[in-house]
């Protein structure tokens, strides 16, 4: 029976793959079985996602021994948005990635990066399917330090201190998270989440649990980049091999989110009065100073791919305003946005991959003319770009519809974060615009005259991520259903 | 709702001709002449498919096309109703001599890109197909997008500083009334009322009271944009740059008319005309839309650029429209309906005149046009044409319209829009009639830089097919009133 498997197979094919990657004699074969064990995840996302949609939750015990005691899997709607957004991303970005990594990354050095790759595979997909608090930190290490060593492999040295700033906000990041476990794990002798949710009801001193909250949703907060605590965010994705910053940029602040709304809903949210209001209120200032001040910066960014950085700051921000709206439309819209935005940014860093790859560099003086010598591309691109703003016919415009819905329920509050929306928004329209008139208004630079198109191996990743946007936008339902689903269970044990 | 009939599939294929048309003008990039061809194939295929939709729709059929669910209760959906066709038929029809049109121009002035002009000019009908035709707002706004998207290209095709300045400004004020206004009112709606059908009789009634309904007409009116109410009218001026056939068809017909279309569509169909007239705090877009018709005449008096006084006028001519909408009597969207279908016969046939002055003599300014009329009898007998129907004497097209919206205009006696029309109509005389003077009666003041006579002869026989046009619409308007009388039938 390995259905019943499927669960866990998420993280123990690329875990134990790993090694085997690191022992292979020579860089093909290296990624080919990265890849082919990439899609094999993917391959299982879906059919978790579909057995998923009509049982709902499935819990898995690892070694057969029960939960609380055991080591808990669980895969329910929200796990599974995670997982197809991790293992889409790690495919794509493997695929479409061959030449950029071949061109950036010595050949010796890349069976031990695939290594790296699939352990970051692996522990994303476990921070997605744990159950328990201190898998999800186990998993959230392997991550960070698989992350690191990706983006310390970066074509230039301004790599190293961009993976030293990730390297200092991570730890810091995932001890706050430790703390605040610990402090849980004192006041109620338990790990797992359910457990954790059932017990925290007979805490009779909840002092130690407001700050285990405080602790956690801080600490989390760094991971994912919520404004003011990115500053490792868009130097990381920037200086990042291309092909990672497809990976990181889809998934790497999303588990991080992710991982905060299990808590705050599922743990904290109804263990004591008022977590509600504290959780909305921090988060929601957060949210919009995010989307607004992400944005605002990324329109003065000159590096294409720090000003993606930015609007991720931004994008972040929507995911959150949603989730801190605290009903049902909103938390859906923020789960909705995670899926849609993973997949929209990673398109965007995928289109940048080919784009560097033959430009050597990804500056708007890099991209004068690349309208012309990289129509494909470029045409992507834009698309992409288009999607980001929340134009119709594309994912991002069905985040921005659910996400204005939500807000609408809100009263005059409402009215305010729609104004944030729009004018984030018209933003986008701003910084994306300047890449179109560089590549399109003006002529390459003297010397770059020998530009040609992405190789097809890119160009067919980069246009299934965009069609994908088209189909999304158009008949959004399998997103939304799943959406809904993991924000019922969310604001479940809200209550 | 029904799924699709025999009409419903006709539907489907209006939307996919043009876009087949621009696959086919893609592929034949090599071979200009057949390109073409494609081209115009397409467009009469179009303008087909559309005219054969017009009989049932006078006997009252309403063909719709549902084709799947974007979000609960929305439908991606398609009707035929009398507006919309009256639209779709107009710049069907128009396509096709803007594309003989144009590829006289586009040769005449050797412009790049020839397949890519050709391509998204089918890819900009195929958007005003799905304005003229959607069912509900959020399928309206797909398209409205599609179009602002498409055509942005076109305007700054030349690819130079200015064109890319002037694209800037084509779509920041495009896009950020779209996403700024227009989608919040939508979004508004739909939390409202649960629906976003265009029903006859408005969706609104009901759920909305108060000020709150002249806010939403306002998020409506300037989120669409395109129907240039000052002051969100910038964005047409300077889409002047674009190559003639683009500021004849799109700037003068298609995008634009798609602007004032919605508008009047969704005063009729989302709003209600009982129920606005009911509301006080709609009151204001009157005041507002004669002031724009008003002042963009006063501008256009002082324009000498040919093709900004034109779009000048464009912005006068369609405060008209909305002018005529917001009146609120049943004969003034009658006239409304008309004046979109009148004005797009005219204005097209001045831009195609510009345009063919233009290829003829190089010539952009007023000023160097003393004269002209003699050696281009032809292109300034046909100037001479539109702009008296810009004027609205008989027996062109603007008298029609106005005839109707004045009619509307003294049913509500609503002596403001009896005044703005009547002074507009002195200050169109007065801005249009000293061109005629100058071509006609004086001495030519500029020697052009090489013998001319008339532009080649598909621009010939764009601009006399225009012009002889805007003189039918006059003599054959029964059939388009008896059409647009069933959007107010109910009313009357």
């Amino acid at each position: 029976m390995l259905a019943a498997q499927y669960p866990v197979l998420p993280v123990i094919v690329p875990l134990l793959s790993a090694p085997i990657a690191a022992l292979m004699p020579n860089r093909s074969l290296a990624w080919i079985m990265a890849s082919l064990v990439s899609a094999l995840v993917f391959a299982t996302a879906v059919a978790l996602t579909v057995i998923v949609s009509a049982q709902g939750m499935i819990s898995y015990e690892v070694g057969g021994w029960p939960a609380p005691y055991g080591i808990e899997v669980r895969v329910d709607s929200f796990s599974v948005v995670m997982l197809l957004v991790i293992s889409g991303a790690s495919t794509l970005a493997l695929i479409s990635g061959k030449a950029s990594i071949d061109a950036q990354i010595p050949s010796d050095r890349q069976p031990l990066f695939f290594a790296a790759w699939l352990l970051a595979l692996a522990a994303y997909s476990g921070i997605a399917v744990a159950g328990d608090a201190f898998n999800i930190f186990v998993f959230m290490e392997i991550s960070s330090l698989a992350g690191y060593v990706l983006i310390a492999n970066g074509p230039d040295r301004r790599a190293l201190p961009a993976t030293f700033k990730y390297l200092v906000m991570g730890t810091i990041g995932a001890s706050f998270y430790l703390i605040g476990v610990g402090l849980a794990y004192m006041m109620t002798g338990t790990l797992n989440i359910a457990d954790l949710h059932a017990r925290l009801g007979d805490v009779p001193y909840l002092r130690p649990i407001l700050l285990s909250a405080a602790f956690v949703t801080i600490g989390l907060a760094v991971k994912a980049a919520v404004f003011p605590l990115h500053v490792w965010m868009p130097n990381a994705y920037a200086r990042a091999p291309s092909a990672v910053a497809v990976f990181l940029s889809a998934c790497s602040t999303k588990a991080a989110v992710y991982v905060m709304l299990r808590f705050d809903f599922m743990i904290f949210g109804g263990a004591f009065a008022h977590h509600d209001v504290q959780f909305s209120t921090v988060l929601m200032s957060l949210a919009l100073l995010g989307m607004l001040i992400g944005s605002a910066v990324a329109i003065y960014e000159r590096d294409v791919k720090r000003m993606l950085g930015y609007s991720s700051v931004g994008q972040i921000g929507y995911i959150l305003l949603g989730a801190s709206m605290i009903s049902l439309g909103g938390v859906s819209a923020g789960v909705i946005h995670m899926f849609n935005h993973a997949m929209i940014k990673g398109g965007l860093f995928l289109a940048m991959g080919a784009l560097v790859l033959r430009l050597g560099g990804g500056t708007l003086d890099d991209l004068k003319g690349a309208g012309r010598t990289m129509p494909w591309t470029m045409g992507a691109f834009v698309l992409l770009g288009l999607s980001l703003i929340g134009m119709p016919l594309t994912a991002g415009f069905i985040s921005k519809w659910y996400l204005v819905q939500a807000a609408l329920d809100l009263g005059t509050l409402g009215i305010v974060l729609i104004a944030a929306i729009l004018i984030s928004s018209l933003m986008a329209v701003v910084y994306i615009w300047r890449v179109v008139e560089v590549a399109y208004f003006q002529s390459p630079q003297a010397g770059a005259s020998k530009h040609q198109e992405a190789p097809l191996m890119m160009l067919v990743p980069l246009w299934a991520v965009v069609l994908a946007n088209v189909y999304f936008g158009l008949d959004p339902s399998i997103p939304v259903d799943l959406a809904t689903n993991a924000a019922n269970i969310l604001l479940e044990h809200a209550k | 709702m029904t799924g699709f009939d025999s009409h419903g599939m006709l539907l489907g294929m209006i939307l996919l001709i043009p876009l087949l048309g621009a696959v086919l003008v893609g592929m034949a990039s090599r071979w200009p002449n057949l390109r073409e061809t494609g081209s115009v194939l397409a467009a009469l295929a179009l303008t087909f498919a559309v005219w054969s939709l017009l009989p049932g729709a006078l006997a009252g059929e309403r063909p719709e096309l549902v084709l799947f669910e974007i979000l609960p209760n929305v439908p991606f959906a398609f009707k035929a109703e009398p507006l919309g066709l009256l639209f779709a038929a107009l710049a069907s029809l128009l396509w096709v001599v803007s594309t003989i049109y144009s590829m006289g121009y586009m040769r005449g002035n050797n412009e790049a890109h020839q397949t890519r002009f050709f391509m998204l000019f089918a890819v900009a009908l195929f958007a005003a197909m799905g304005v003229a035709f959607s069912a509900n707002l959020l399928t309206l706004f797909i398209f409205y997008e599609v179009l602002t998207v498409s055509t942005y290209p076109l305007v700054t095709h030349k690819g130079d500083e200015a064109s890319m300045r002037a694209g800037r400004v084509y779509f920041g004020i495009l896009i950020g009334a779209s996403i700024g206004l227009f989608l919040p009112a939508i979004i508004w709606t739909y939390a409202l009322t649960g629906t976003l059908d265009f029903v006859p009789g408005g969706i609104l009634e009901g759920h909305l009271a108060g000020p709150a309904v002249g806010l939403m007409l306002g998020l409506y009116v300037y989120g669409a944009a395109k129907a240039a109410v000052m002051p969100l009218h910038r964005w047409l001026p300077a889409a002047m740059v674009a190559p003639t056939p683009v500021s004849a068809l799109l700037h003068a017909v298609a995008v634009v008319k798609a602007g004032v279309f919605t508008i009047v569509k969704i005063i009729i169909y989302v709003f209600g005309v009982d129920f606005l007239f009911a509301t006080p705090s709609s009151g204001w877009l009157v005041p507002v839309a004669a002031f724009t018709v008003i002042m963009a005449s006063l501008i256009a008096l002082r324009q000498t650029n040919l093709k900004r006084l034109l779009a000048y006028s464009t912005i006068s001519q369609l405060s008209y429209i909305v002018l005529a909408t917001a009146i609120l009597a049943p004969l003034s969207q009658v006239g409304a309906a008309l004046h979109i279908a009148a004005h797009g016969f005219g204005k097209i046939t001045l831009f195609f005149a510009a345009g063919s002055i233009y290829t003829a003599s190089k010539k952009t300014d007023i000023t160097q046009m003393n004269g002209i009329g003699l050696r281009m009898p032809l292109t300034m007998g046909a100037f001479a044409i539109g702009a008296l129907s810009m004027i609205g004497v008989p027996p062109m097209a603007g008298f029609v319209s106005k005839w109707y919206m004045l009619g509307g205009a003294l049913q509500t006696e609503n002596y403001l829009a009896i005044g703005t029309i009547i002074l507009s109509t002195v200050l169109n005389a007065a801005y249009f009639l000293p061109i005629l003077y100058r071509a006609f009666f004086l001495t030519e003041n500029v020697a052009p830089p090489r013998e001319h006579g008339e532009a080649n002869w598909p621009i010939r026989l764009a601009l006399g097919t225009t012009a002889l046009l805007t003189i039918a619409f006059f003599v054959f308007n029964g059939p388009v009133v008896d059409l647009e009388m069933q959007l107010v039938e109910t009313l009357l």
